[in-house]
């Protein structure tokens, strides 16, 4: 849970004399009205009131394809539900929809590249370019060692066996897209794989 | 027509993705009802569409920011989550009766069956109990006749806990405060649905004006008993069991199909007091002696169970 | 079919699927049915939350649901109940086979053609007679290498042979009748366990939802997929469906049920082996693709809408490689990799162990725990030289080296592991704009709302940023195989601080454009095989049809009054269609079957197609249009105005496959691979043509074995999500499923003398667990040919990582795949069970 200002002792003080509803009700006001309400609950509005964006999204689990509106506050996510808009779920979202924005606040999100050399016992943090630069290197030195241009009867070919890709299915079109472009149709990979036989 | 699955007219003013902020009134598309205060609402949970799926359970924590309470594997079927607490105001409760006496029934009733599933959650009783236990008027009945209790005045006494039939109420071991469902009070303020019910897929939670729910869901039951499902009943609604005990009618009530010890709620439940005296009398009795001290030594506490956590 | 038109039937079967747990919110049409009145039905090894919903709830043994399906087949075809005037005009029904067909139960399982040698079945006795059918590309798998497309001819020189009485012996409805004779109630009983009376409730009540009036859904998952016969299993549920009718039409129809935000759209846009973008075959190194040439004559089928398919890939290779595509060089067409056999996941995780694979790329997947035999996953990721994971979180497979079973167990320890490994944190959706595709082919848009936190990127921006860099590192080379990542075009326009490329870009390219002038393209029917179109995926065009027009972020649904079609929200693809073969909907006339159900209709006044939907036919088709065969007509010219299925060359629907199967043109009950009876419907116990990769690290046991007794069968929850790192890193998912258990019925748990809650141990030759049982009624002992078989259930969520944690139920399957999509048999295999826990070094409690 995030952390929350706490209270001070005057804040107390202060609140529970101002709120305490008791001697209000000495004073013959019923309990059931407005003057049992305290300046917190009369303040009280729905935080989604503050949002300075709200995008549509659709939700990252399974593939009902379920609508859903983000609330952003100076660019940061304050909630996530249903869109009522959408005629598949009309506001409604499952257990793990409902979930989205504890997925993407998640503790447990990293926020940095994680690198763990050869034979090492340890993750270390790495720039995200030196990372892109040492990967690009390591798949251009796999290709050029494992390329195949012809098979021994002539056929041309064109690929490489010695490197894969696998996943696809939680990510959008637009990359499965370039994926297959620059895996398949640039670097030649053959052994390309998503969840979809999984 | 064949075709005629379509949203609310007014989905239609909000056409462009990226929207300037919340849609006004959103729980008339959600739930076809315009939140005004001075009326009366409250849940309709019919269990007989209930999938057990917790789609309550999460939209409530994340909306609420509730935190897990860490129970763990409880071998009880799926639920996991245990009990309503203050941590957890919707609960899902799951009861197992696929084989009787070694038999597997293969056509069954129409709609939920020998898997029984009911989400739980705070009555908002109309007379209640845990209201008029409160010495402090931390416990408030809102412009939408919901039961609230308000953390900026609760002092942590827990006559609630007591007092609530239901077993609702409950400390939090963190604030030492009571806590419970709040009818998503916030949302009902800027015209939304409450969390649990906007969520739920297959609409065993309803949300609206009571008397509204109740007129649907008796006809709910009327439909179910002429499908065969004989067993539907209400718990809850006005003159029905569960609305027992002076406690008046549930602004939360239910659709059953067993008796409701099954599902976990009492059978008649009671309520401790009598209106409003009483609360006062105990409010006086312990308030008489407040002082500053003594509103120091709560926070005391409660800063010392911040820091062990 | 749309999910929401579920609401539309009179009744559902949900089979291979706990729809309710899995698909929540789809469930919601189903219930939205049933309050109209429809029949809900669950037909399920356990009793799920589904089953709770239903009507009927109809156990079977995992495993055995085409010998429940084949007798629904036969109880259709014995009582009469099927809809007569739309499978006589719409399917295949009448047409006549070649003599030599041979049915399995004249050949001890197998059907005519088979090689035992090698292993696998020539189609030449499945033809229609005197022709030769291709395979309509959708699936393709032919296993030869011969072409097709001399023999093809002669389906331009007239209808395909039949016979409408149906009593020519060799008709498809004889056929069909012959073969599943054997599928009595008695018979389902004997294989599947479910009482005979039981499946005849089910069986009638599918039947009575057929007819001008009535309509019947099937729904399945993977629950289907994940068996040996499991393609044959949703061949049997379309059987089903064209003989009742209930296909093309509202409330009817087969629907698959899928289970990521996006795995049709990476099918359709295939990060798969096999395919290019919009179901166009990779080019074969064993088949005769040597040219582009080659190629699109041995893949074009003559007759039927895939008579189109040289413009779809030729402006594919122009969208690839733009200017350096020429005619001379077939549009780059060489550059394409050739595959050389099954480069699938199964597989790939044995290249990898084998020292074959050097590189791996992890995009969103994790295999430790979702791979079959996941200890030999595990095993196989320290053979790696790299390994580059893109995740919001460190997943399982991206912590094998230090905290994965070999490790666990003491046989490896970091040190000795060599793989270089790279974690980069990827932006989640709502981080970044793109596009799903959900699991009724509709695409729709999301927005970037905020900026995923710290380093973290979409996978577009690391696949983009890697792209340019190679293409830098590769800028000066000579070597004419380093054409392709040269010429590849790579023009995308970035963005902002972080340089992210311009999702839309992506997605106008998808869509298609005139080349080289790049008007945005709006419809595939304006595509051209001269180099004058480019297209990414030609099933997509019109998602893009103008250039400020994105219709995948449209957001006008249908309002209380409206078709309910919804042809405003988002964009489904084909041309916007929302049902299939929507033709079907009306009679041979092109008059609705039902007024309560129409969706398109002949307007002849007009002297066109009209409907709610977007008519899945040649519009201006008159229904009583027949081909010239005196002209030898060619692709549509050949359907006629009552041939709806216009994918399949015929235009008919398929109740029989002449080709595209690797494993028969009917479905038959085989045995899943480890099974523990033998098949009592023939002598062949299993799928004969099976992949099955028995090699040491990868034991599969006979049938029958007696150490392995019990079925094992493994699955999701509604809680969890896969593989489980979205789910198991949550607090509020995470808690409402805390732990990895299995669940077992109380008489396998009196019998092993295991209470509620106990630690108890499952094992395979390919692994063990330990985990917690279970113990529920909602499993069942199924009594199979006389002996007592007890089931077990797995969730295979778990992993060692998040809140909530457990042992990973894929130690225990093997790597063992249906013949035609390589799926895996994790649905079905066998396994012991005791009491107790692993003696683990460091285990705490």
């Amino acid at each position: 849970m995030k952390p929350i200002r706490r209270r001070t002792l005057a804040d107390h003080a202060r609140g529970f004399l101002r709120d305490w509803s008791l001697p209000r009700q000495f004073r013959g006001e019923s309990p059931y009205s407005d003057a049992a309400k305290s300046s917190g609950s009369a303040r009280l509005r729905p935080r989604l009131e503050e949002a300075d964006k709200v995008g549509t999204n659709i939700c990252p689990y399974c593939a009902v394809g379920c609508a859903q509106l983000m609330y952003a506050k100076d660019g940061t996510l304050i909630h996530v539900e249903g869109d009522p808009r959408s005629p598949i779920n009309q506001g409604t979202l499952c257990p793990k929809g409902a979930a989205t924005f504890g997925w993407l606040t998640s503790e447990l999100r990293m926020s940095k590249v994680l690198y763990r050399a050869p034979h090492s016992d340890r993750w270390e943090e790495r720039p995200l370019d030196w990372a892109m630069d040492r990967i690009a290197h390591l798949a251009k030195q796999t290709r050029d060692e494992t390329f195949v241009h012809k098979l021994p009867d002539g056929t041309v070919v064109n690929h490489t066996l010695g490197m894969a890709s696998l996943g696809g299915a939680t990510l959008d079109n637009e990359e499965n897209y370039l994926i297959k472009k620059l895996f398949s149709g640039g670097l030649g990979m053959v052994w390309i794989e998503n969840q979809a036989r999984v | 027509m064949a075709v005629s699955m379509g949203v609310p007219a007014r989905a239609l003013d909000y056409a462009d993705p990226i929207l300037p902020g919340l849609i006004p009134d959103e729980a008339e598309l959600t739930a076809g009802v315009r939140i005004e205060p001075g009326k009366s609402y409250g849940f309709f949970t019919d269990t007989t569409l209930c999938i057990g799926c917790k789609a309550c359970e999460v939209a409530c924590k994340e909306w609420n920011a509730l935190p897990a309470d860490e129970v763990g594997l409880t071998g009880n079927s799926y639920d996991n989550t245990g009990r309503l607490s203050a941590n957890t105001w919707r609960h899902v409760a799951f009861v197992e009766k696929i084989g009787t006496n070694g038999k597997r029934a293969a056509e069954m009733a129409p709609f939920q069956s020998n898997w029984l599933m009911m989400s739980d959650v705070c009555k908002h009783c109309h007379n209640a109990p845990c209201l008029e236990a409160c010495p402090t008027g931390a416990l408030f009945r809102t412009e939408f006749d919901t039961v609230v209790v308000q953390q900026d005045i609760c002092n942590g006494c827990g006559y609630c806990v007591p007092a609530c039939p239901f077993g609702v109420v409950d400390l939090n071991e963190v604030d030492g405060k009571a806590h419970k469902c709040t009818l998503c009070y916030d949302r009902l303020k800027g015209g939304l649905e409450p969390a649990c019910a906007k969520s739920c897929p297959t609409d065993s939670i309803q949300f609206g004006e009571v008397p509204d729910l109740v007129e649907k869901a008796r006809a709910r039951v009327e439909d179910l008993h002429g499908r065969g499902a004989v067993d539907a009943y209400l718990y809850g609604a006005p003159g029905e069991p569960g609305a027992t005990g002076d406690l008046g009618h549930l602004n939360a009530f239910f659709l059953l199909t067993d008796r409701p010890e099954v599902y976990g709620l009492p059978t008649a439940p009671t309520r401790a007091s009598n209106r409003v005296a009483p609360a006062l009398g105990a409010g006086l009795a312990t308030m008489a002696g407040l002082t500053l001290a003594a509103i120091a030594l709560f926070a005391t506490n409660r800063f010392a169970t911040n820091r062990r956590r | 079919m749309p999910q929401w038109d579920l609401a539309n039937a009179d009744c559902i079967l949900v089979m291979g699927s706990n729809m309710a747990e899995n698909h929540p919110i789809a469930f919601r049409f189903a219930l939205q049915a049933k309050q109209k009145g429809a029949t809900l039905i669950h037909v399920d090894p356990r009793f799920t939350r589904t089953s709770a919903l239903a009507d009927i709830h109809a156990p079977i043994r995992a495993g055995t649901d085409i010998a429940f399906l084949g007798g629904i087949i036969r109880h259709i075809l014995e009582n009469d109940l099927w809809f007569k005037d739309y499978a006589l005009n719409y399917t295949n029904l009448a047409t006549i086979i070649e003599d030599a067909f041979e049915d399995p139960s004249r050949n001890d399982g197998k059907f005519s053609g088979w090689n035992e040698a090698k292993k696998s079945y020539s189609f030449e006795s499945w033809q229609y007679e005197g022709e030769f059918v291709p395979s309509s590309l959708a699936e393709h798998f032919v296993n030869t290498t011969e072409s097709f497309s001399d023999q093809t001819k002669r389906l331009q020189q007239g209808p395909t042979p039949k016979d409408e009485t149906l009593q020519h012996p060799n008709c498809v409805y004889q056929i069909l009748k012959r073969h599943f004779a054997p599928y009595t109630p008695e018979m389902v009983e004997r294989v599947t366990g479910c009482p005979k009376e039981t499946f005849v409730t089910v069986a009638d009540a599918l039947a009575r939802a057929s007819g001008r009036e009535k309509t019947g859904t099937i729904c399945y998952a993977v629950g289907w997929t994940h068996h040996s016969t499991g393609v044959q299993m949703i061949r049997a549920a379309a059987i089903i469906q064209l003989l009742l009718g209930n296909v093309g039409r509202p409330g009817g129809g087969i629907l698959a049920l899928r289970g990521h935000s996006s795995i049709q759209g990476s099918t359709d846009i295939p990060t798969l082996y096999n395919l290019l973008p919009g179901y166009l075959p990779q080019p074969h190194g064993l088949k005769p693709h040597h040219t582009l040439q080659d190629y699109i004559d041995h893949e074009t089928t003559p007759t039927g809408w895939w008579h189109n398919f040289p413009k779809y890939i030729v402006s594919l290779l122009r969208a690839w490689y733009g200017e350096a595509g020429k005619t001379e060089n077939g549009w780059g067409f060489e550059w394409l990799p050739k595959i050389m056999g099954d480069h699938s996941q199964n597989p790939m995780t044995l290249a990898i162990e084998d020292g074959l694979i050097k590189g791996l790329f992890l995009l969103g997947q994790n295999p430790a725990v979702g791979g079959s035999n996941a200890g030999l996953v595990q095993r196989a990721l320290g053979k790696l030289d790299w390994m580059v994971v893109t995740d919001f979180a460190e997943t399982e497979t991206a912590s094998f080296w230090y905290k994965g079973k070999p490790v666990q167990a003491g046989e490896l320890a970091p040190k000795d592991i060599k793989t270089e490994v790279f974690l980069l944190p990827t932006s989640l959706a709502g981080e970044k704009a793109g596009t799903f595709t959900n699991t009724h082919r509709l695409i729709q848009w999301h927005d970037k709302v905020v900026d995923g936190p710290g380093d973290s990127r979409s996978d577009l921006w690391f696949v983009y940023h890697l792209g340019r860099r190679l293409k830098e590192l590769y800028r000066s080379s000579a070597d004419p195989r380093d054409l392709p990542i040269r010429y590849l075009t790579w023009d995308y326009p970035v963005e902002g601080e972080r340089e992210e490329p311009d999702a839309e870009a992506v997605l106008r390219e998808i869509n298609g454009y005139t080349w080289p002038d790049r008007r945005q393209i709006e419809d595939f029917k304006d595509l051209q095989d001269d180099g004058s179109t480019a297209c990414g995926c030609w099933i997509y065009t019109g998602v893009f049809p103008k250039n400020d027009h994105n219709q995948a972020r449209s957001r006008k649904p249908d309002g209380p009054d409206g078709p309910g079609t919804h042809l405003g929200w988002g964009f489904a693809w084909p041309s916007n269609r929302r049902t299939l073969v929507n033709r079907a909907s009306a009679d041979p006339a092109g008059k609705p079957w039902s007024e309560r159900k129409k969706l398109a209709w002949w307007d002849a006044e007009k002297g066109e197609w009209d409907g709610y939907d977007k008519v899945d036919f040649s519009t201006q088709k008159a229904p009583d249009y027949r081909p010239d065969w005196s002209k030898e007509p060619a692709g549509m010219d050949a359907l006629s105005g009552t041939d709806p299925f216009i994918m399949i060359s015929d235009g008919r629907g398929a109740l029989f496959v002449p080709s595209g199967l690797k494993d028969g043109p009917l479905p038959t009950h085989y045995e899943p691979v480890e099974s523990p009876v033998k098949n009592p419907l023939y002598g062949q116990q299993h799928n004969p043509t099976a992949k099955i990769w028995d090699r040491p690290d990868n034991p599969i046991h006979p049938p029958g074995d007696p150490r392995y007794p019990h079925v094992l069968t493994t699955y999701r929850l509604t809680e969890h999500h896969s593989g489980g790192t979205p789910t198991r890193s949550v607090a509020s998912t995470a808690e409402l499923q805390p732990e990895g258990f299995c669940e077992i019925a109380p008489e396998l748990a009196r019998e092993l003398g295991i209470e509620n809650l106990d630690w108890v141990v499952l094992s395979t030759p390919r692994g063990e667990v330990e985990t917690r049982a279970l113990v529920t009624e909602r499993l069942q002992a199924f009594r199979v040919d006389g002996r007592l078989v007890h089931q077990i259930g797995m969730p295979w969520h778990f992993g060692w990582n998040g809140y909530a944690t457990g042992d990973i139920a894929n130690v225990l399957t093997a790597v063992v795949g249906d013949p035609n999509t390589g799926m895996h048999e994790n649905k079905a295999l066998t396994c012991h069970l005791r009491k107790g826990r692993l003696d683990r070094p460091g285990k705490g409690d």
